[in-house]
């Protein structure tokens, strides 16, 4: 079981989530699935290979270890990737943390306008629109997708540091 | 102020060389020079010097004036807020002695929370940055659009589809809501609003999709709605089996 779950990693496109090997294999128990995969997955990672099985957005994806990017990069011949602006990590971070939020409270927050961050966010589809806030005017609530998660190689959302640390750090820093 | 020449030393060399801001980038918004200012007064973020920075901060201001820069209206709403607040600290607060610990609030700390709040942000977009940057050095294996072909999940044909909406319409008939269709939601709406969804969730329930709307109106407008995203190739239809429930996809960008 857990060679076919370790072929299955490498041959997924997004990550495999646990519930996917669940019907692969039906008659086994869940807490079985699970126990199988982490063994696997601790194994292989215990290997000192050049491939690593990471979690990400809720499943396992397999993906290159990071001390290697140089190499990689030269071989591949490409350049980093074009990263986000400090603007949009900014409102990123407020919509990830104030999530579902309007523009407005992200206004609020950095005290500056942030609809073109935001654009630039749905654009990358970063944000997504979760909904409207059921107040005057009904402006659109804003979250962050599946792509977030990938995107900063986050389980979940609870993966994120908590804001209390970076409330301490920033007593600090004033 | 006697050493104006360098509070704002960032500000001078590229105003000078290329009549251009670059640095604006530096400071964000009104708050982020704030906190500039602040740091390099190396002052108490809760006894700030509000006439010493206000000072400071108008002058930056004028810069941003001479420049002819475009400022935008949160930098004067945060001029005012500074003069207000330096103005209040002027007026002798009652300081009557009774008011015990200091009830009466100090102006200064609303703007404080405001940036403490902010830097708190700004350190989350830190750890953002470092995180996209671990991400940008790790690569996963490229997709394979072979793959694609090879699932056992039966494609939804057209005919299903009707059956499915002839049952959500039934169900809804039954149900005998009141119709009050105040919201005029039309097609273009709906499709940005189901590819939204489909960005958080891999797949939709038809069921779910439909389960929610409480006019007819909204119901084929949606239907419409889906449609156009599967002519479009957006989307698409499947079902684990036959009669099982019917699923909405986002399709691959590359099969």
């Amino acid at each position: 079981m857990q060679a076919i779950m370790e072929a299955i990693i490498y041959v997924a496109e997004e990550p495999v989530k646990p519930e996917q090997f669940q019907e692969i294999f039906p008659k086994q128990e869940k807490e079985n699935i699970e126990q199988a995969l982490k063994t696997m997955v601790d194994a292989f990672n215990a290997r000192p290979g050049g491939l690593c099985i990471r979690e990400v957005a809720g499943g396992y994806r397999m993906t290159t270890r990071p001390e290697h990017h140089e190499q990689i990069r030269a071989y591949l011949k490409t350049r980093p990737n074009a990263k986000l602006s400090m603007a949009a990590l900014e409102t990123l971070a407020v919509v990830a943390y104030k999530q579902p939020v309007t523009m407005a409270e992200v206004l609020a927050i950095r005290g500056k306008k942030s609809s073109s961050a935001l654009h630039t966010l749905l654009e990358k589809n970063m944000v997504a629109i979760v909904g409207r806030k059921q107040v005057v005017g009904r402006p659109i609530l804003y979250g962050t997708s599946k792509q977030f998660l990938i995107h900063f190689g986050l389980n979940s959302l609870k993966d994120l540091p908590t804001l209390e640390e970076f409330a301490q750090l920033a007593s600090e820093q004033l | 102020m006697e050493n104006n020449q360098n509070l704002i030393p960032d500000l001078q060399e590229p105003s000078e060389e290329t009549g251009i801001t670059i640095h604006l980038d530096a400071f964000e918004g009104p708050l982020d020079l704030l906190l500039h200012l602040i740091r390099k007064e190396e002052v108490d973020i809760w006894d700030i010097p509000i006439a010493r920075i206000t000072e400071q901060y108008l002058e930056y201001i004028q810069i941003m004036k001479d420049l002819n820069i475009n400022m935008a209206a949160e930098w004067l709403m945060m001029a005012s807020t500074l003069i207000y607040i330096k103005s209040r600290m002027l007026v002798p607060q009652e300081k009557s002695e009774e008011s015990e610990d200091e009830d009466i609030e100090d102006p200064r700390h609303e703007l404080v929370y405001q940036l403490l709040e902010h830097q708190k942000f700004k350190n989350a977009a830190e750890m953002l940055y470092t995180r996209e940057e671990v991400e940008n050095a790790v690569w996963n294996k490229p997709p394979e659009n072979a793959l694609e072909d090879a699932n056992e999940i039966v494609a939804v044909s057209l005919f299903d589809l009707l059956k499915a909406f002839h049952e959500v319409v039934r169900r809804f008939e039954e149900q005998q809501v009141l119709e009050v269709d105040k919201e005029e939601v039309t097609v273009e709406q709906k499709i940005e609003d189901i590819r939204n969804r489909l960005l958080i969730h891999d797949q939709i329930l038809f069921s779910a999709l439909f389960g929610e709307i409480r006019s007819k109106r909204q119901l084929i407008v949606t239907f419409l709605a889906l449609l156009e995203l599967v002519r479009m190739n957006e989307v698409w239809l499947y079902q684990k089996g036959a009669f099982q429930e019917i699923q909405i996809s986002k399709k691959k960008e590359n099969a």
